[in-house]
């Protein structure tokens, strides 16, 4: 089966670049699949799992917001934070997840409400890669 | 001539000069280490950046009237200028005031959005108009300080009365050589029409660059330009951070490096007067001695 190269970007590093089967992504108005040989497309990315599927291998990659640019043989996924599933600390996003619901709740209107949100949609995202594979 | 005490206590001024020089050179040498690391890690990620904006820009000519695209019509210049929070760093934050003056000049009327203390105090005591200033720069900024920076400068374009925008900034060279930077940043200009930036270009491979692709929207091009537009500028300005704080970390371990050899040379010659002082002072003692023996013949 043809496969299609996949990057993922981010400020800090290169976290993914293999060739892979398929691709699932939660683009700003709905999810898309991309297969080789897509039609070029640009469009932006939400908070959410990204889904590599490699084989009978399906791997959860947490993501905030970027974008998404498909070229027939290249997908490139520029977002500003991405985690493979090994590397997350879900203790650690449970922390976040509760510290952003606190300070969504009480502190509100005197924290960056921005910030807090996204970091609450981050937080989410990887615990539901680690946890919950089978709703995405 | 000054007497043996004065000299000693200056040798030990200068030595207390110089130990304070060292230990600021090995800090800034320790941190440019972390921040160089970070300014270069972060450059697939805005190279991608900058490739598929450049794809879609090249692409788009008929959706071209996006608010951060197209020409804005008012005459005023935004200059966003990012300096140090401190001195003792060589030219750094001179050089890139002076680039600022100079655009001020050249550019009137144009506001100021000022990052680092250095910049702040100089305009301000300038009286110029300064519209928003962050001051206490992390040594190593974060992406979210990039954002608020972000959003106030789109803020403030879209108001009327903007025509552009421009980034007045430090690149990191080497950490013996800087270069000041005073780059569009809005409205955004196709990337290959800047100059410094496809510079950067110069590395890695290049194969993909150029090939005309018809994409396809999703949900619609206006819609997909307002989430990558910002965020083009965002990466702009917080690899200019990355850069200016590398920048300042090299300048100034350059600065307190010289300064260091300075006061090096400056001991030996204070200690070699010292000597002389020294030599003097026993020279008269011994000629003190033998007139009072003579004398008592």
């Amino acid at each position: 089966m043809a496969q299609v190269k996949l990057d993922i970007i981010t400020p800090e590093r290169v976290v993914y670049s293999e060739p892979v089967d398929m691709v699932v992504a939660r683009a700003i108005d709905g999810d898309i699949g991309i297969m080789p040989g897509h039609t070029p497309l640009v469009t932006a990315l939400e908070t959410s799992v990204l889904k590599i599927i490699e084989g009978e291998e399906e791997i959860p990659v947490p993501i905030s917001d970027g974008f998404l640019e498909v070229k027939p043989e290249q997908v490139n996924v520029i977002v500003r934070t991405a985690e493979l599933p090994e590397e997350i600390d879900v203790e650690r996003a449970r922390e976040a997840r509760e510290r952003a619901e606190r300070r969504l709740r009480e502190e509100k209107g005197r924290v960056d409400e921005t910030r807090a949100e996204a970091a609450l949609e981050r937080a989410i995202a990887r615990i539901d890669a680690v946890e919950n594979k089978s709703r995405y | 001539m000054e007497t043996m005490h004065d000299i000693k206590r200056r040798i030990k001024s200068v030595e207390n000069t110089k130990k304070i020089t060292k230990a600021m050179k090995m800090v800034a040498a320790a941190k440019l280490r972390r921040a160089q690391e970070k300014a270069e890690s972060t450059r697939p990620f805005f190279k991608r950046t900058r490739l598929v904006l450049q794809d879609i820009v090249s692409n788009t000519g008929t959706f071209a009237e996006h608010p951060l695209l197209g020409d804005a019509t008012g005459e005023k210049t935004l200059l966003v200028t990012i300096t140090g929070d401190r001195g003792l760093c060589g030219a750094y934050n001179s050089r890139v005031i002076k680039e600022t003056r100079r655009s001020l000049l050249k550019r009137e009327p144009a506001t100021l959005l000022t990052i680092g203390k250095k910049a702040l105090r100089t305009f301000s005591r300038e009286q110029q108009e300064i519209v928003a200033d962050y001051t206490d720069i992390d040594d190593y900024p974060g992406f979210w300080f990039a954002r608020r920076i972000t959003n106030r400068i789109i803020d403030t374009y879209k108001q009327e009365g903007y025509k552009e925008a421009r980034l007045i900034y430090t690149h990191f060279d080497s950490p013996l050589n800087q270069t000041v930077y005073n780059i569009p940043l809005l409205p955004v200009i196709p990337p290959e029409e800047r100059d410094p930036e496809s510079r950067g270009d110069a590395d890695g491979e290049e194969g993909e660059e150029g090939i005309a692709v018809d994409y396809l929207y999703e949900p619609s091009p206006p819609e997909v330009l307002d989430v990558i537009l910002p965020q083009y500028v965002n990466n702009l300005i917080y690899a200019a951070l990355l850069e200016s704080k590398a920048s300042e970390f090299g300048a100034r371990m350059t600065a307190m490096d010289s300064a260091t050899e300075n006061a090096t040379e400056m001991i030996d010659d204070l200690t070699l007067e010292y000597n002389r002082a020294r030599q003097a002072q026993i020279t008269k003692e011994i000629s003190e001695i033998v007139s009072g023996a003579e004398a008592q013949k």
